[in-house]
């Protein structure tokens, strides 16, 4: 199945790819994020791979590592062929200025809510999403909490208190 | 309440008894037919993967016992393997194999509580008593092993927290016993039952297209038709070596959903009647200085065992940079830990696959089109856990 995803990536996508990565035998193809969906759409039409399933979409800021010259942002997409009993990865990298990659929805229906989580907690924008809204924070909550410069020492929405209005106690 | 012209919106939860936690669905009827749902999620959502990533690995694997809180031990699993996998430890016979004996009682654990709760929405109250008062015999064996009824922390990194209790063949073999003649009360009181078979058959379809395309795992998927299970697909912890079904429904109805569970319950008691039959001996934890904790019995007499321990409890151990995922078939599907590492001793992300999350984003396609009355079985028959619907 490795070879013959190799081949899939050679014969139809060369230039799109920019890395093939094997650590601890999860394979995985990090490939330019405008390209995404066409990948994922000749992955779901090639009937020898059988790529039908989407496990998972995450995401990972690699921000003030010595990772976030190729990119701040890097998404994920966890792809299993039930077949085969294969899984390996896409990822893409994105800027941290303006991330933006296209919505896999039209492809996959469970697409929906793993980026509106992704988009909730990182902050990463899913084009041609049909409702890209909050999921799992607080409708008051600003920010993408789980972005590495996400204050954390800042209570939102408040509840207690936070660090510049003390309660009467410490005043 | 609001009403508009043709369509009335309801309100359902976050409170509501058959929502299985703080679940809340807007549904908006027509008469008595569902034309939306529309899930509303968060109200449990306490940021562990953000938690997960301020602690050392083996203090952030107490927080997976915290998501999933009826399957604690498969939680355990999936991020121990998970680490294990990013480190390349080997793990010793007897933990693999007393993990999958525990990994088959939590998934047992799980289903009981799914079947006396979806049940109990139902109308058929002492099924829940039935099935309470057989996962007793499960949770005083957690007690026995870890300590704790629920939040385990049991399997820990290479290997488990302690040696397994004195009298845990003889538990096994107890909880066998008690929960074969179990199912024979659950069978006869909702297989044949006229009720029961009224109220789930035809009810929150899913064809096997569908299921696929909206990542369904576990029981849901299987439902539906189509065969594949992690434990088979791509075993891990040595399920290789075990002899077991994975059974499959036809309609992908609630009713199949049922009978999946119910034959599922009787496939883990076969593979712990394997496991405890063919238990090998050996050391309860993996032996890698420096990264797997070493036995306490060592801590206390062996001063590089002390050292060993005080400087991994406090500084704990670098990880190489790179990501692993490692799947593991939990009772409501595919639970998946996702751990980055970035070269500290501190995760750089830990992303859980959470197969509650994903199965339920399938209930606006179960219930929509649908009668108002089939809501509460459509969401019971996904079998959703909130701690892990919202992290």
């Amino acid at each position: 199945m490795e070879d013959k995803l190799r081949e899939f990536f050679n014969n139809n996508f060369k230039d799109a790819v920019i890395k093939e990565d094997k650590f601890r035998g999860d394979v995985s193809y990090y490939i330019k994020p405008e390209s995404l969906f066409a990948i994922c759409e000749a992955l779901l039409a090639d009937s020898s791979l059988d790529v039908k399933f989407l496990s998972d979409i995450t995401s990972l800021d690699w921000l003030n590592h010595e990772e976030e010259k190729n990119g701040r942002f890097e998404v994920v997409y966890n792809l299993y062929s039930i077949s085969n009993r294969y899984r390996f990865f896409l990822k893409v990298r994105l800027d941290g200025e303006n991330p933006n990659v296209k919505s896999l929805v039209d492809l996959w229906d469970g697409a929906d809510w793993m980026e509106r989580e992704v988009f909730d907690m990182m902050g990463i924008i899913f084009e041609g999403h049909p409702n890209l809204t909050k999921i799992l924070t607080a409708d008051e909550l600003d920010g993408h909490p789980l972005r590495k410069d996400f204050t954390l020492t800042w209570e939102q929405p408040k509840f207690t208190w936070n660090l510049d209005d003390p309660p009467e106690v410490i005043k | 309440m609001s009403n508009t012209a043709k369509t009335v919106t309801l309100n359902m939860g976050p409170q509501h008894p058959s929502t299985h936690g703080v679940l809340r669905v807007i549904l908006e009827l027509d008469g008595e037919t569902v034309v939306k749902a529309e899930p509303v999620l968060g109200y449990l959502h306490t940021g562990i993967e953000k938690t997960m990533e301020s602690k050392l690995y083996y203090k952030a694997l107490p927080c997976t016992d915290r998501m999933d809180y009826l399957a604690p031990m498969s939680n355990n699993l999936g991020f121990s393997l998970a680490v294990e996998k990013l480190m390349e430890i080997d793990i010793p016979e007897k933990v693999q194999w007393v993990r999958v004996c525990l990994a088959e009682l939590t998934r047992i654990n799980s289903h009981l509580v799914w079947l006396g709760t979806h049940a109990l929405d139902l109308g058929a109250m002492s099924m829940l008593l039935y099935a309470f008062r057989d996962r007793e015999s499960i949770v005083e064996m957690y007690e026995a092993c870890g300590g704790q009824r629920m939040m385990t922390t049991y399997i820990r990194i290479g290997g488990l927290a302690q040696d397994i209790p004195k009298d845990f063949e003889k538990g096994i073999r107890n909880i066998i016993k008690v929960i074969n003649n179990g199912l024979n009360d659950y069978e006869t009181l909702l297989t044949n039952n006229e009720i029961f078979i009224n109220r789930t058959k035809g009810v929150g379809v899913l064809t096997a297209e569908e299921a696929i395309s909206l990542s369904l795992s576990g029981p849901m998927l299987r439902g539906s038709g189509v065969k594949h299970d992690l434990r088979k697909a791509n075993p891990y912890t040595g399920y290789e070596n075990f002899d077991f079904e994975v059974p499959v429904g036809q309609n992908g109805d609630a009713y199949d959903r049922y009978t999946i569970r119910v034959e599922e319950i009787r496939q883990s008691l076969k593979i712990m009647q394997q496991a405890i039959d063919g238990m090998p001996e050996g050391p309860y934890r993996a032996h890698v200085p420096g990264i797997v904790l070493p036995p306490k019995e060592d801590v206390l007499y062996k001063m590089e065992s002390m050292i060993f321990h005080f400087k991994l409890i406090t500084e704990g151990f670098k990880t190489p940079v790179g990501s692993v995922y490692q799947g593991i078939e939990s009772g409501k599907g595919e639970i998946g830990f996702f751990i980055s590492g970035d070269g500290t001793n501190k995760p750089h992300r830990v992303r859980v696959r959470t197969p509650s999350f994903i199965n339920l984003a399938a209930l606006p396609k179960m219930c929509e089109g649908n009668m108002f009355s089939d809501v509460v079985c459509a969401i019971g028959s996904i079998d959703i856990v909130l701690g892990e619907v919202d992290r």
